[in-house]
């Protein structure tokens, strides 16, 4: 155990009265990434279980993976249809360079569109986690708590919602905002009432709303204008919708995710796939991906019955409203967020349907935002205490009652 | 001027102050904080009213029985409210648009009441002016602070004049739109709180509960 003896070695230069003091959280998450730390909590209040924050939030990190991959290939699918579409030859700056040093526009190569759209994605995503990354390390050094694996969460989850062409210094200002606003102000990780990722996006979309939503952000090509399906629903109803490439959106395009949008959300698929790791390892809650399923369901079909002349969004049925945008996505990664969810069973299944119902209620009735999982959430967020609140004095006075006091 | 009555006029700024620590009349803060102008007419509106509303009050204070004394203070804060108003309309009528209702909720404004009730109940009419014009000041360097982030990133200028470029213009700065919607202004005076109490700890409050700490043994496998 040669690393072990190596980490040993180094620890007391770390600890209280060693010359890097400072950094011992910096220390602290090297060593248990690689170790289990031998310390256990004796005090009367704890969950006794083999897995612990770390290793549920490495998980969630791997299960973004299907969406993050099917993403980069989208990206690029779609950014390089949209470049034969409008005639060009090259992206004409400096992704340009890098594109064609590996990969030509060629979109019927999975290659081609995959490192297209790598080279668009992978910077989003290095400096969301560099400058999320600082902050994190910032503050567990001057608050002396530990640098936490959630912020792998909060910085890939964070790089998947945002548009493909954002500008890196708006995904900088992002992700700083989203981490320390977000969850170091309250105290970090466990005690943010907001999902910082949703936080952060919610900063992005009110700050810069031309470089987050529209017509012309979704795809990776300078100039390309396409609605994403959302907007389209909303402006003109379902039979209208078309993809970049100018043929009719069918669901399965929707399903698999061969449409415009945020980098890791078209593919409901690929996010499924996510889904499934998390609920088989039990690390995400059923109960709140089953809420907002039903509680979409519902209240698309409720809209549905009452029907409208006026607004072609009524008529949206429930599975299409499952595959466009980021319900998947928010239903799957962020309303699960253990932190700020309900904690109590009862509470989870009351926060995933108020979020279900909302997402559809701001998608149709809201002429304003095409989208409504980032805002659904939010609320459902900041609700998420009263919810438990009431939930348990619901249970005190159920069981006062039975007891006949 | 003795040391007590400087320390009324300056302990409102920042030892004291009424937005910062007491957390008074935060609504106004972010409602006419957009732009560096507007903001300074209603610190000045504010402040005269503060102080002046200060003034009678004190001056009528022993005259006053106690179970209508609110709605007495409230008759002597309106009256001064609507002179003010009637000011800004005649001689500054743009600014006094911007304003809007902002003027008239100077009434409601729980710094005006909150000196009212602690201070000018209790003491003479000058100590009680200054105590007026000390608050006015600690509630208008919070509000001029947060008017200039908001103008200055939201707009890219200053009482007007640009600053940074705006890419509209064909500079280089792209607006922050956030800096102009009302919960920017929440963000900032928040964090206008945590500076001051980090500088200043002993604003920081209490803790209601106290969380024990984690007993830690290490494992015996």
């Amino acid at each position: 155990m040669g690393l072990r003896r190596i980490l040993d070695d180094m620890a007391p230069h770390f600890e209280k009265g060693g010359r890097y003091e400072k950094w011992f959280a910096l220390y602290e998450a090297v060593d248990t990434i690689f170790y289990s730390p031998s310390k256990v909590t004796v005090s009367p209040a704890h969950v006794r279980d083999g897995v612990d924050l770390k290793r549920i939030m490495i998980t969630v990190w791997f299960a973004a993976f299907p969406a993050m991959f099917y993403g980069m290939y989208n990206v690029g699918f779609q950014g390089i249809s949209a470049m034969s579409q409008l005639g060009l030859q090259s992206t004409g700056d400096w992704h340009a360079f890098w594109i064609e040093l590996l990969a030509s526009y060629d979109a019927t190569s999975v290659w081609n569109c995959f490192w297209f759209g790598a080279v668009y994605y992978v910077p989003i995503y290095a400096t969301i986690f560099i400058v999320g990354g600082f902050w994190e390390v910032l503050f567990a050094s001057i608050r002396k708590h530990e640098i936490n694996e959630g912020f792998f969460v909060t910085s890939i989850l964070f790089s998947l919602i945002v548009p493909p062409d954002l500008p890196l210094w708006q995904a900088a200002l992002g992700i700083s905002f989203g981490v320390v606003v977000g969850k170091e102000v309250f105290g970090g990780t466990g005690k943010n009432f907001l999902n910082p990722a949703l936080t952060a996006r919610a900063f992005l979309f009110f700050a810069y709303a031309p470089n987050m939503s529209g017509d012309s952000v979704w795809t990776a090509v300078d100039g390309f204008s396409g609605a994403t399906s959302l907007s389209q629903i909303a402006a003109q109803g379902l039979p209208a919708m078309s993809s970049v490439t100018g043929h009719e959106l069918t669901w399965m395009d929707a399903f698999i995710g061969r449409e415009q949008g945020s980098i890791g959300e078209t593919s409901a698929l690929a996010i499924m796939i996510g889904a499934a790791i998390l609920l088989v390892t039990r690390i995400a809650s059923w109960r709140i991906m089953s809420g907002v399923f039903l509680g979409m369901v519902g209240f698309s079909l409720l809209l549905n019955g009452i029907g409208s002349d006026t607004n072609p969004g009524f008529a949206t049925p429930w599975y299409w409203h499952f595959v466009l945008g980021g319900f998947a996505f928010g239903m799957v990664f962020m309303a699960t967020d253990p932190v700020s969810a309900s904690m109590t069973n009862t509470g989870k299944w009351i926060f995933g349907l108020l979020i279900g119902a909302m997402a559809v209620m701001i998608r149709v009735l809201n002429p304003a935002y095409p989208e409504g999982m980032m805002l659904a959430i939010l609320f459902a967020n900041l609700s998420a205490p009263l919810i438990d609140y009431i939930v348990v004095r619901a249970n005190i006075k159920r069981r006062l009652a039975r007891n006949g006091i | 001027m003795s040391v007590d009555t400087k320390s009324i006029l300056i302990k409102p700024i920042f030892s004291n102050n009424p937005i910062g620590l007491q957390i008074l009349g935060v609504c106004s803060a972010l409602a006419v904080t957009t732009s560096l102008r507007v903001a300074i007419v209603m610190c000045v509106a504010l402040t005269v009213v503060t102080a002046c509303s200060n003034f009678f009050i004190a001056m009528v204070r022993n005259y006053m029985p106690s179970s209508i004394r609110i709605i007495i203070q409230m008759t002597i804060i309106a009256t001064l409210v609507i002179a003010v108003d009637q000011l800004l309309q005649a001689f500054a009528y743009g600014i006094s648009k911007q304003l809007s209702v902002f003027v008239g909720l100077i009434i409601t404004n729980c710094i005006v009441m909150g000196r009212a009730e602690a201070f000018a109940m209790k003491n003479p009419p000058g100590i009680s002016f200054l105590d007026g014009i000390g608050n006015g000041l600690g509630y208008s360097v919070v509000l001029l602070t947060v008017a200039t982030i908001r103008e200055l990133f939201g707009s890219g200028s200053l009482f007007g004049i640009e600053i940074l470029p705006l890419v509209s213009n064909g500079g280089w700065y792209q607006p922050n739109g956030l800096m102009l919607l009302a919960p920017s202004a929440f963000f900032i005076i928040g964090f206008l709180i945590w500076a001051l109490r980090t500088k200043r700890v002993e604003q920081v409050e209490k803790d209601e509960f106290h969380i024990a700490p984690h007993t830690i043994a290490e494992a015996s496998h």
